[in-house]
């Protein structure tokens, strides 16, 4: 099992060919309290760059961008009635999605832990 | 190019505080501090914040009959306004459209005005066209700072004793730790509290004397906007403009009765006519019965599809504890209760034309 990060602050935990993906920890804390999530269902498909959801602070709304391609299994449900779970647990019982990933070369392209660290300073 | 964003006497304070700081208006400004734009939401429902509202423009209007003057660039009965008193009031332009809301107290020996930071470049030269005989001047040295809370008279009061006398839209000159202030009951978050302009050099200081209160903490622009949402209370630039009549604002209640008949200021004719006839378009409140915000600019539909409206402010309530949002819509559409649909990314969602505010507005009568 190991964790990606994306530039655009998403984490991936892979096992075989199914990810778990959120928001890191440090993009929630800049989203401030989120109060509202939008995500796709169970079977869309989509490519590395789509948006594939919408994180929504008090303040602003921001898009979710795919960092790979795939296909989603499951969206975590939790959010929709506690969209508030993504701040407490960015990188735990906040996840966005499991997916099935449809093209395991793109995660060459993404960071490890100690790289996104220096990515965000 | 734009200039660099310029700093009230409080930008130190917001630093230390912890404040998220972001250019609003040409002002570097705190959007929120470490307890977060929902904490600072509910401090002021609940007890009291502090915002520092440094960057609007604080004017002196001083000369001889400046409320009858005023009285020919805004529909306000300024001319009876007593002394001690403040009123809301707006200029208007020659279409019946809004130029900019303020507030204008009649101080004893001169009017007091404050108008919106974005709208300062315009409103000062526009006054000082317009009132003949009157001196316009534009306060520098001069933070404002408001506390807001049903605890904020025990806050402003602990230190200005006077303070507690006043009831919502009252001003006085009063002192705070030995200096010389202008305490106004008033704000712009629907709740109790006050307005207090304060030398420049002295208002750090006692900023710090207000926050040292238990119950008093910072808010930020953030929390400023949520609350005056809820509050059901137009934001220039958003909710009002030039192209906006105060009629179709819902704002006849900030024209009084002897100026809704006599007109003479600028725009009159339309806006007795709307008073007569009615307007095509109406701002009202907004429900959306889901989760999602509504934000500015989102596209209303009737439930059979057509347009018949426009967002312009909406966001998520903290202390309705559900989205909340304002919009025009056409008149026949406005009625409270009517089901409605909101495009919002593409997919319309349900929602209710709903009675402003969304939270009752809770001020010192």
């Amino acid at each position: 099992m190991t964790t990606y990060y994306s530039e655009e602050h998403e984490w991936m935990t892979v096992e075989g060919d199914i990810a778990t993906l959120g928001i890191t920890a440090h993009a929630a804390e800049q989203l401030g309290e989120i109060v509202y999530v939008e995500q796709k269902e169970a079977g869309d498909t989509f490519g590395k760059g789509d948006e594939i959801g919408v994180v929504e602070s008090v303040k602003a709304a921001s898009e979710i961008y795919a960092p790979v391609n795939g296909e989603v299994v499951e969206a975590n449900e939790v959010l929709t009635d506690s969209p508030a779970t993504l701040n407490e647990g960015a990188e735990g019982d906040g996840w966005l999605y499991k997916i099935k990933l449809t093209d395991q070369s793109q995660l060459n392209d993404l960071m490890d832990l100690d790289a996104y660290k220096a990515f965000i300073g | 190019m734009a200039d660099a964003p310029k700093r009230t006497p409080l930008y130190d304070l917001h630093v230390e505080l912890g404040g998220k700081m972001v250019d609003f208006a040409g002002w570097e400004m705190p959007v929120q501090y470490p307890m977060g734009i929902m904490g600072e939401h509910k401090q002021c429902r609940e007890k009291a914040a502090l915002f520092d509202v440094s960057h609007m423009g604080q004017v002196i209007l001083r000369g001889e009959n400046v409320g009858e003057k005023l009285e020919t660039i805004c529909p306000q009965a300024f001319k009876a306004l007593k002394e001690g008193k403040a009123r809301y009031g707006f200029f208007t332009n020659e279409q019946g459209g809004i130029m900019d809301d303020l507030i204008v107290a009649n101080a004893g020996d001169h009017f007091f005005a404050v108008v919106n930071a974005s709208m300062r470049h315009q409103d000062i030269p526009h006054m000082a066209k317009h009132l003949d005989g009157v001196e316009v001047t534009e306060l520098f040295d001069r933070a404002l700072v408001a506390v807001q809370g049903p605890k904020a008279e025990d806050v402003v009061g602990t230190l200005c004793p006077a303070a507690r006398d006043l009831k919502f839209m009252e001003t006085i000159l009063g002192e705070i730790n030995g200096v010389e202030c202008r305490i106004s009951r008033l704000g712009y978050t629907g709740e109790d509290g006050y307005e207090i302009s304060i030398p420049e050099d002295k208002a750090s200081d006692i900023a710090r004397a207000f926050l040292a209160d238990e119950n008093c903490e910072p808010a930020g622009l953030g929390a400023r906007d949520s609350l005056r949402l809820e509050a059901g209370l137009c934001l220039y630039g958003n909710d009002i403009d030039n192209d906006t009549s105060p009629i179709e604002a819902s704002l006849i209640w900030a024209i009084q009765k002897r100026r809704r008949e006599e007109g003479g200021f600028p725009g009159a004719d339309r806006i007795q006519r709307e008073i007569a006839e009615g307007t095509e378009r109406k701002l009202v409140g907004i429900k959306p019965e889901g989760r999602a915000p509504a934000r500015h600019g989102v596209e209303v539909q009737s439930t059979d599809g057509e347009n018949i409206g426009v967002i312009t402010s909406g966001g998520f309530g903290p202390t309705a504890g559900c989205p909340v949002a304002m919009g025009y819509v056409i008149t026949a559409h406005s009625a409270p209760g009517t089901k409605i649909n909101l495009l919002i990314r593409g997919k319309a969602q349900a929602a209710e034309i709903v009675s402003l505010p969304f939270v009752q507005q809770n001020y010192k009568r």
